[in-house]
């Protein structure tokens, strides 16, 4: 039996054992166990998913919002995907070793350019993995923590064996003047310098061994592929393809089984988030930027994902022996409070900083809401978040005062604010619960109305007949008490007499803007008062007759930026004040949120190592010259108002709204506010 | 049938209850519009000491070792039969957990009629009045106590317990208990207030919290002031049902009565449950939002202003002031 | 165990109370009734009673404005019968209301029938003792927890100051209940329409509602606001300072 034969028996034995192996595995996480996960909606807009493969996985755009661990990764992704030629090639050439030792790979064996494209990436590579495993074992960041570090430093050490096992192949190969197109492979060459003192005999050894390192390091890499976060260089593209498409402000429909609503074990969720749990890469940027993570609450959205994927295989593994003492536990481990704690689940802000960060689209909030779902249903919370969604379900707002209260604030103001329910208008303001109800911020609702006013704006308002819009109410899952809140604002809205709706508060924008059922003409135009006021400045309708020359610095509502993309109008509307903006450090989509959205600010705080509000104020100061902090959401002033407090920055931040600067820009008689 | 006024008194482990002070300055006044006299029942084994400081006409004590402690069934059974003998023109209770327990059970086996949650009563003409308290300590509700005989509940507020009391010791009459066997309700044991925390009745500066500090951590900022004044923190009823403060520090119906020298609420609404358990207080001061809340009615100082504003600063001043 | 849970709807007192133009009554025009509290803390001790030692719980409500959401949240919770009480019950005290009770209750035959220990619009005593008259039970109020033990229960009495009485009762008895075991449990909307689809509310008419010799109340009227506090108003630090100053006055500071 000659060498070639048994290097052809050698590849094709190891092969068929590692796809083997590879394969067995895969079937049963990609379709044994998401066959047993519901149904996802059917998949729409190809043209936008196709595209979205050439960003996010071609280009590796979001990769790149980490940028150095980002740049690493995308020669890695690079490199993987085009050396897998070689992969090929010398599989191919191993199954035709018994005929023709010397065979080599049509096309690919002679096509200079691509074996320098090779030769580079392999560099490339080799300089992303040195650059991955020291940040992996020496700086070892906060955002790993928690995930799979050997495995890691396994993977990584794979990869860099390939790597060094091709290039001294390579260079091998090359001193025995066996490549074509050796002259192309400058690196190789390099390599191969080091031993080209050695024998024909020795250099033979060393490409044969080389080539059988490879090649058993990166089949031995197949079979580990199924087994943690390197899954995702299988899901990754689809993950990408399949990505949700609807906008991050819609929540999805609440599942119900057999009468119960929310998710309370791992087969109620739909597979295409089952999907998702496959596709964690633990790389922890979601971590990074969770604020709930950052303040000390045992919320991390990778942890969350990790979690769920481990118990969707712990399951699928259970469930294919189900009688042994490991499966039986493994299947009676409550999803909801075991698996995934209460405390974890109540932490989330619903910010959706995790869903925009991660590079492969995974989405954090969707199964956090589905599980919430479940516990209300159950009636587990605290008493303060019952007391809330109580007074909420009686009196329609989060303050248990009477609805009679609601337009309070506006008795001082002159004229009377229009009554949409009697009267038509082309701006129906809905004010919102925080702007109502809560004392400290009458006086800038009643700004906002006297900015209207002064801007000529034919607007009113619903009186008692607002109610809490919902959108909070959904993220804490009590679906059957947004619906009734909807049904009353519906309601209201439909006997009422306007063009657009203008809201004070982002929440209220987002769930009018993504969740409301159309009237029968159309889905309703709602715009933030933010928009509106970049409306009225652009056309002329808003004059200010004096520039403020504060420094200030904006704050990214959630529920206005990230999730509705409402950058730019703010800022325009700040800097028309003739104020100056320094942005913070984390500011447009990598805003932290302030802690109070999903129902937070309905629930007993806990402990916190540093509340998110007081972490911003931090940042704000660290500015030079900063001596105002804008906000544009009623809820974000009374939690920063508390945290300057909290963090002794009185003589050194106001917290300002967007209208109070517009309004003091519109003081009409000169003097200063 | 009588003009006489009853008053039930109310003990428990030796010591009469402030109510029934209240109730005999109220029978006072009855008694002295129907022309009867002040009549003090007293149910009890061995407690006809009891008797020795109340402001009655006479006593009517009645013992039994099954009166030993306080059981709707007992004097249930007892007031039965001596108010159904004896049928005085009315018979006050006071509207706590004891006299709750027996009051509108008499009502409805004498078919007599009650006024429960009463302040005060007066007199006009030959009619007698009442003025009781509802929803809440908001409304108040007269009219005039139907004959030939009532049953009146009262709550303090309306007198001041030295009213009902007197330093000579009335006549006491002892009167045959009735058969006792086999009552339905029996007395195992008493748990005893923990005594290792803060006696609030003794404390003369308190803050105290309401639901208006709507969560546990803020309760902090009032700690920092009642440590600033050198004082301590008590509670309304829906803050210790929340388990943010120890029972102990319960002020009000079921809890404890404080007299201190200055008392400043927070965030309380002033409802009766609470209110009852300020029974004196030189300077009480109420922080609230609500301007409708009744706390104002008896507080002597008033602020609208939010808490949560003020206390930070009201704190460092208190410290500043102390410490300079 | 066989539990009757009697509850009561009350004006809500976050509304704005007004009085009528007799003079006598509330004004309903803007009046909200809600469920009483304590009687919402009965229909609690009622379910933990029964997922502790099994039974069924039967919930009585007057027919009022929001009355059928309160018994299809109680059945929500876990109760098993839902009674509607029809009639005028708008004025009618708690003298009348208990008659028309006992007759139901009596039929029902139950081991122990929870209510709450007082509703914010009692003025003539409260529904619990008249009950446990009418029907010739043990009565025993202001109670925080309850154990069934043989043919009774153990229940925990709360005094003033603290103090708590373990009492043990014979059945049946009526306990006016101050606070259940657990604060009342949380029950999403959703369940409740769930419910409401298919929970039967039997309606059972209260027959003649005659308020007896009772007090009538000749006249309604608000505290008076002579001894209103004296408002202090400014900003945070001109409130402090007037306080501070009150403070010196004291002799506190």
């Amino acid at each position: 039996m000659t060498y070639g034969t048994l290097k052809t028996l050698g590849v094709l034995i190891t092969f068929l054992i590692a796809v083997g192996i590879f394969g067995r595995r895969t079937y049963q996480l990609l379709w044994v166990n998401l066959k047993r996960g519901q149904p996802s909606a059917p998949f729409k807009q190809w043209n936008e998913r196709l595209k979205g493969l050439l960003v996010y996985v071609a280009g590796q755009l979001r990769l790149f919002r980490f940028l150095v661990p980002g740049t690493a990764h995308f020669f890695m992704f690079w490199g993987f995907t085009l050396l897998s030629l070689t992969i090929l090639q010398a599989l191919i050439e191993g199954f035709a070793a018994f005929a023709s030792p010397e065979f080599k790979m049509p096309i690919l064996a002679y096509f200079g350019p691509l074996a320098l494209i090779h030769d580079l990436l392999i560099l490339c590579v080799i300089g992303s993995i040195s650059y991955a495993m020291y940040l992996r074992v020496i700086v070892n960041p906060e955002r790993y923590k928690g995930s799979h570090k050997s495995q890691g430093i396994m993977v990584l050490s794979f990869v860099l064996t390939i790597m060094l096992g091709l290039l001294v192949m390579n260079g091998a190969n090359i001193n025995l003047g066996r490549d074509p197109i050796g002259a192309w492979r400058p690196i190789s060459m390099l390599v191969g310098k080091l031993y080209a003192g050695l024998g024909a005999g020795a250099q033979e050894v060393i490409a044969e061994v080389a080539y059988w390192v490879h090649l058993l390091v990166v089949l031995l890499f197949l079979t580990e592929l199924p087994e943690g976060k390197h899954f995702h260089v299988i899901t990754s593209v689809p993950a990408v393809l399949l990505r949700n498409l609807e906008p991050p402000g819609r929540l999805s429909k609440v599942p119900e089984f057999e009468g119960k609503f929310g998710v309370s074990v791992m087969d109620q969720f739909r597979w295409r988030q089952m999907f998702d749990f496959y596709t964690c890469t633990e790389c922890g940027r979601c971590q990074e930027v969770c604020p709930a993570y950052n303040s000390g609450s045992p919320l991390s959205p990778k942890l969350l994902i990790m979690d769920l994927r481990h118990n969707l295989t712990e399951r699928g593994d259970a469930l294919t022996a189900p009688s042994t003492e490991a499966a039986k536990a493994a299947l009676a481990k409550p999803l909801v409070g075991d698996v995934i704690t209460e405390q974890v689940l109540w932490s989330c802000t619903t910010c959706y900083a995790c869903d925009q960060e991660c590079p492969l689209f995974i989405e954090h909030v969707s199964p956090i809401v589905d599980m919430r779902r479940h516990l209300v249903y159950e009636g587990r919370m605290d008493s303060m978040l019952q007391e809330a969604l109580a007074n909420l379900g009686r009196y329609g707002n989060s303050f248990g005062q009477s609805e009679r209260g609601r337009a309070k604030w506006a008795q001082p103001v002159k004229p009377k604010i229009k009554d949409v329910r009697k009267e038509p208008v082309e701006y129906l303001w809905f004010v919102g619960d925080y702007a109502s109800y809560s004392a400290g911020l009458a006086d800038v609702t009643r700004k906002t109305a006297e900015v209207f006013q002064k801007a000529g704006l034919d607007f009113g308002i619903l009186y008692e007949a607002e109610r809490n819009a919902g959108n909070d109410v959904r993220r804490v899952g009590e679906e059957g008490l947004f619906d009734m809140l909807v049904e009353k604002n519906v309601q209201a809205m439909d006997k009422a007499t306007f063009k657009t709706i203008v809201t004070t508060d982002p929440h209220t924008y987002n769930t009018f803007k993504n969740e409301y059922p159309s009237n029968g003409s159309g889905p309703r135009p709602v715009l933030h008062y933010a928009e509106l006021l970049d409306q009225l400045i652009t056309e002329g309708r808003l004059k200010f007759s004096k520039k403020l020359d504060y420094v200030v610095t904006y704050h990214d509502p959630c529920y206005l930026g990230r999730y509705n993309g409402v950058y730019d109008a703010p800022r325009r509307v700040i800097e028309a004040t003739g104020c100056r903006i320094i942005e913070m450090p984390r500011h447009g989509d990598r805003a932290l949120c302030c802690g109070a959205g999903g129902g937070r600010i309905w629930m007993d705080e806990g402990a916190v190592k540093e509340r998110p509000s007081e972490s911003r104020i931090r940042e704000a100061v660290a500015l030079e010259g900063v001596t105002a902090f804008v906000v544009a959401c009623p809820k974000d002033i009374t939690m920063y108002r508390d945290a300057v407090k909290t963090t002794g920055q009185e003589s050194r931040l106001v917290v300002k709204d967007l209208i109070e600067l517009v309004h003091e820009a519109m003081a009409g008689d000169g003097t200063q506010n | 049938m009588s003009q006489d006024v009853f008053v039930i008194v109310e003990h428990l482990r030796g010591k009469v209850a402030d109510i029934s002070y209240v109730m005999l300055a109220a029978a006072r006044v009855m008694a002295q519009a129907t022309g009867g006299q002040v009549v003090a029942v007293l149910l009890g084994n061995n407690a006809a000491g009891l008797a020795d400081n109340l402001a009655a006409d006479r006593v009517l004590y009645v013992e039994h070792p099954a009166l030993s402690d306080f059981t709707s069934a007992a004097y249930q059974t007892v007031l039965d039969g001596l108010l159904r003998e004896q049928a005085p023109r009315a018979a006050l209770l006071g509207d706590t957990s004891m006299g709750g327990d027996v009051a509108a059970w008499l009502a409805a086996r004498l078919a007599w009629p009650l006024v429960s949650s009463c302040r005060s009563m007066g007199a006009e003409g030959d009619a007698l009045k009442f003025v009781s308290q509802t929803c809440g300590g908001k409304i108040m509700a007269e009219g005039d106590l139907p004959g030939p005989s009532a049953l009146v509940m009262m709550v303090p507020g309306g007198y001041k317990p030295e009213q009902g009391q007197s330093a000579q010791a009335p006549q006491v009459t002892q009167v045959m208990a009735p058969s006792l066997e086999g009552l339905r309700v029996t007395v195992d044991s008493y748990i005893e207030p923990d005594t290792s925390d803060v006696d609030i009745t003794k404390e003369p500066i308190l803050i105290g919290v309401g639901r208006g500090i709507q969560n546990q951590d803020n309760i902090e900022l009032a700690q920092e002031l009642a440590q600033a004044l050198g004082g301590v923190v008590c509670a309304s009823r829906p803050v210790v049902d929340q388990g943010w403060m120890p029972t102990t520090r319960l002020v009000g119906k079921s809890g404890k009565t404080i007299k201190p020298k200055l008392y400043i609420a927070l965030g309380v609404s002033g409802a009766p449950e609470h209110v009852e358990g300020v029974a004196d207080c030189e300077m009480f001061i109420a922080i609230n939002t609500d301007p409708n809340a009744p706390i104002f009615d008896i507080a002597k100082y008033g602020s609208q202003i939010d808490m949560f504003d003020l206390l930070p600063v009201l704190t460092e001043q208190v410290q500043q002031a102390k410490g300079g | 165990m066989n539990v009757v849970v009697v509850v009561k709807l009350v004006p809500d007192l976050v509304e704005e109370l007004a009085i009528d133009e007799s003079g006598t009554a509330l004004d309903t025009t803007y009046l909200r009734l809600i469920v009483n509290e304590l009687d919402n803390h009965a229909i609690e001790q009622a379910i933990l009673l029964k997922e502790r030692a099994g039974g069924q719980v039967t919930v009585i409500a007057p027919d009022l404005e929001g009355v059928d959401d309160v018994l299809f949240t109680a059945a929500a919770k876990g109760a098993d019968r839902l009674i509607k009480l029809t009639g005028d019950l708008s004025a009618v005290n708690n003298f009348a209301l208990a008659n028309a009770l006992a007759a139901i209750i009596k039929e029902i035959k139950p081991d122990l029938v929870l209510t709450g220990v007082q509703a914010n619009n009692d003025l003539d005593g409260s529904v619990g003792p008249r009950l446990a008259a009418q029907l010739g039970m043990a009565y025993v109020g202001y109670v925080s927890g309850v154990t069934p033990v043989g043919d009774g229960v153990k229940v925990r009495k709360e005094y003033a100051g603290g103090l708590v009485a373990q009492m043990t009762v014979k059945l049946p008895a009526v306990l006016g209940i101050q606070a259940a075991e657990k604060p009342p449990r949380y029950v999403p909307i959703s369940k409740v329409r769930q419910v409401s689809k298919t929970a039967k509310l039997e309606a059972r008419p209260a027959g003649d509602l005659d308020t007896g010799n009772g007090a009538t109340v000749s006249r309604m009227f608000k505290p008076e606001t002579g001894a209103h506090a004296t408002m202090i108003e400014g900003d945070v630090d001109e409130v402090a300072d007037r306080l501070v100053a009150l403070f010196k006055e004291q002799g506190v500071l």
